[in-house]
């Protein structure tokens, strides 16, 4: 039985108040929406008459989609907000925008804002779940609980795991939350970037190990993720030029030899191909990028069945 | 009509000490100070209990008047400073206009007397306008009665200006008080720059920011003969270097904040905005330095930097929340509970950090118990515990990380000039 943990009504800010068994329930779920929408018929009727709204305050149209569709194929209705062309132009707050939509009879929020914290205020304006769909560089904890099944799919476990995560580490919300739940569910992890993108006081405040030397990093791992690369970080300072980014920090054929022969290799996605990950490691084998797509869906799924107190049995079987 | 507050235990500027005394006030003087005074034309008080000591001093803070005055104004600051024993402020000049004229000051000044609940001192701007571009007039100022010259929360940049400032201010015998933040470092942080902006995904603000302009400081403070004073201090190299700064016959003279003294970075886990102010809370290990300046002498004066803002500003997503706290009804408690109760350092010491050292820095002659001075004082049971409740703040804004906690150390009234400015 699968469903013994119930998380009814519950809100995700971040992996940390979540328990291992509690991550275990939600991959165990996902296995079953996995199914679901690999049938022709990609639609259970389990969230029918409940009403979800996505709330994107930054553009994010590739988490947006996954998470609406994620609803459809529950049954659930979606209403989305954007940020562009709403009267938060002119002035009007967070609260109020949230106090109007909540009037509407919305069952459980996805917020993505540019504020840590944003997400819990949602909750506590509206005391409905939240879901977080990042906030800021804080936390994106749907995209790690997809990194963490995709990999626990090929593994089964992540326990004693090599994990190395490589890139901007400073600035990206996915690693936060990544961290947080890999370490909860037993890998050891490596972060590796250059020290101008490393966030001071890493390993105490994650247990994870800095590494400077991406081929020292890399030496026997299970899984190798790359980050995306932003220009912007070039404008700012941070590191000379992508060129000599990807010749310190890219993935190329080269490292890998350093890795485990059956590494997976990951990336949140967009790619920058040729920077942070070359053709020739992106399109190998090893590569499972297409599958944390499909299993952004599942898992959001996933959350929302548990979160909105969908019976497993009766309507998914 | 004469007041005669009997039986308290009174701190004596010649004994350096507490000692249970009556104390006559006549008038806006202290008349007589002895045991057992009986005088039949006098409002007693009994004072069995209470502590009394000189009026506090607070060198730092933000009333908001002119131009923010929903956040605050001069009466309800005055209250509230006076609620929280004070007797003399030091307010800063990033109102609008800015207090950088003669007219402004005067209007500050003309308000604080009508209101007459505390003694407020002005202090000037150093660059006009506060923009950091011009020397403000710093001279007419002077005349105007300032006590201190600052652009605060707008530390100038420029470090020909901060020269040029520092040897103009000279000719006048005044203070410079700096807000030591190098912007190219603090950016857009929101939080220590460490664990917890790691922790949080918030920017961070580096004590290197703090570090580089105290380090600035001291050398034009050197270089211009100028006294400077550096506005709360918040980290470990900081303090070490206004050490060694002092040591070197530097004129410098710091001061640090209650919360400083009390909280560290840890306070902004769970994103309350009322633990986001500038500089921000540091490190165990920076406090912990910073208890040990106040001690040694490195640090003169405790100073609140008063900030208020109202709950519908603080009440956003943090990074959109305004820096700073309120300070003046928790300053006294806090210390007490936090640091006098629990042996890290003494009522004498305190009365040299929150009264002797900021009256001495901004040349006042105040904070006296002693017969013929002024009577501004206040009287404290110490023994008296309560929590810090929202409903409870004379402060027209509430934002204090403080509230909801307990604290010892209740004051009970405060008279400033010979009046009543609190009486519970
Ligand atoms: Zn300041």
């Amino acid at each position: 039985m699968i469903n013994k943990i119930n998380l009814t009504g519950r809100c995700l800010f971040d992996l940390d108040d979540y328990s291992p068994a509690e991550i275990e329930t939600i991959f165990e779920t996902t296995k079953v929406m996995k199914k679901i929408i690999q049938r022709d018929y990609k639609k259970v009727p389990t969230l029918n008459g409940k009403t979800v709204c996505t709330l994107f305050f930054e553009d994010s149209t590739r988490t947006r989609i996954s998470f609406e569709l994620a609803a459809k194929r529950l049954s659930a209705d979606v209403i989305s907000f954007a940020k562009k062309g709403s009267s938060l132009k002119k002035g009007e707050t967070l609260q109020d925008t949230i106090y109007t939509l909540d009037a509407m009879g919305i069952d459980l929020y996805i917020i993505r804002h540019e504020s840590p914290g944003a997400p819990a205020l949602v909750n506590r304006y509206t005391g409905k779940p939240v879901l977080n769909a990042g906030d800021g560089p804080h936390a994106h904890p749907t995209q790690a609980l997809l990194d963490m099944f995709s990999i626990w799919e090929k593994k089964d476990s992540l326990k004693g795991l090599k994990i190395v995560i490589v890139g901007d580490i400073l600035h990206s919300r996915v690693v936060r939350s990544n961290l947080i739940g890999m370490k909860k569910m037993g890998a050891k992890v490596i972060v590796c970037g250059p020290r101008t993108l490393m966030p001071p006081k890493v390993d105490d405040v994650y247990g994870v190990i800095p590494e400077y030397d991406l081929n020292k990093a890399v030496q026997n791992a299970d899984v190798i993720m790359a980050l995306r690369m932003q220009l912007e970080r070039q404008e700012q300072g941070l590191f000379p030029s992508l060129g000599e980014y990807s010749k310190y920090y890219g993935l190329n054929n080269r490292v890998m030899k350093y890795a485990k022969n059956d590494v997976l290799i990951m990336h949140p996605g967009p790619m920058n191909r040729g920077v942070e990950i070359l053709p020739e490691v992106a399109d190998s084998e090893h590569s499972i990028i297409i599958a944390q797509v499909t299993n952004g869906v599942a898992v959001r799924m996933a959350l929302l069945f548990l979160i909105l107190g969908g019976k497993i049995g009766r309507e998914v079987k | 009509m004469m007041k005669l507050l009997k039986n308290g235990k009174v701190y004596l500027l010649d004994r350096k000490k507490f000692v249970k005394s009556d104390v006559l006030i006549s008038g806006k003087i202290i008349k007589k100070i002895a045991e057992n005074i009986s005088e039949k034309s006098a409002e007693e008080y009994d004072c069995t209990g209470l502590h009394i000591f000189p009026g506090f001093v607070d060198m730092h803070c933000h009333l908001r008047d002119p131009g923010f005055t929903s956040k605050e104004d001069i009466e309800s600051g005055s209250l509230s400073a006076a609620k929280g024993g004070f007797t003399s402020v030091c307010c800063m000049p990033n109102t609008k206009p800015a207090i950088d004229n003669i007219s402004t000051i005067n209007y500050v000044s003309r308000k604080a007397r009508d209101v007459g609940k505390t003694k407020i001192f002005v202090i000037g701007a150093m660059s006009k306008g506060i923009e950091g571009k011009e020397i403000a007039n710093i001279g007419s100022m002077v005349k105007g009665g300032v006590v201190a010259i600052s652009d605060d929360g707008n530390c100038i940049q420029d470090t020909n200006l901060t020269l040029n400032v520092m040897r103009y201010a000279s000719t006048f015998n005044i203070p410079i008080i700096v807000h030591p933040e190098d912007y190219s470092l603090s950016g857009k942080g929101q939080v220590n720059y460490g664990f917890m902006s790691t922790k949080l995904g918030l920017e961070g603000i580096p004590s290197l920011s703090e570090e580089m302009i105290v380090s600035r400081e001291i050398m034009l403070a050197e270089v211009t003969n100028s006294h400077v004073h550096l506005a709360h201090l918040s980290t470990k190299r900081a303090v070490k270097m206004v050490r060694r700064a002092k040591a070197d016959g530097i004129n410098v003279t710091a001061e640090v904040t209650p919360h400083h003294l009390i909280l560290t970075e840890k306070a902004c886990d769970g994103l309350d905005t009322n633990t986001k102010m500038k500089p921000p809370l540091r490190t165990e290990e920076d406090r912990q330095a910073l208890i040990e300046g106040l001690l040694d002498g490195t640090i003169d004066a405790v100073a609140t930097d008063h900030a208020p803002h109202l709950d519908y500003e603080k009440e956003l997503e943090f990074p959109k929340a305004p820096f700073g706290i309120i300070g003046f009804e928790s300053a006294f408690p806090v210390i007490y509970t936090k640091l006098i109760k629990t042996g890290v350092m003494n009522l004498e010491q305190l009365i040299e950090k929150m009264v002797i050292n900021p009256a001495k820095i901004i040349n006042k002659d105040l904070g006296k118990i002693q017969e013929g001075a002024k009577a501004d004082l206040n009287a404290i049971d110490l023994n008296e515990s309560f929590i810090f409740t929202k409903d409870e703040i004379l402060s027209k804004s509430k934002n204090s990380p403080f509230i909801g906690e307990k604290f010892f150390g209740k004051i009970k009234m405060t008279i400033c000039d010979g009046k009543f400015t609190w009486k519970e």
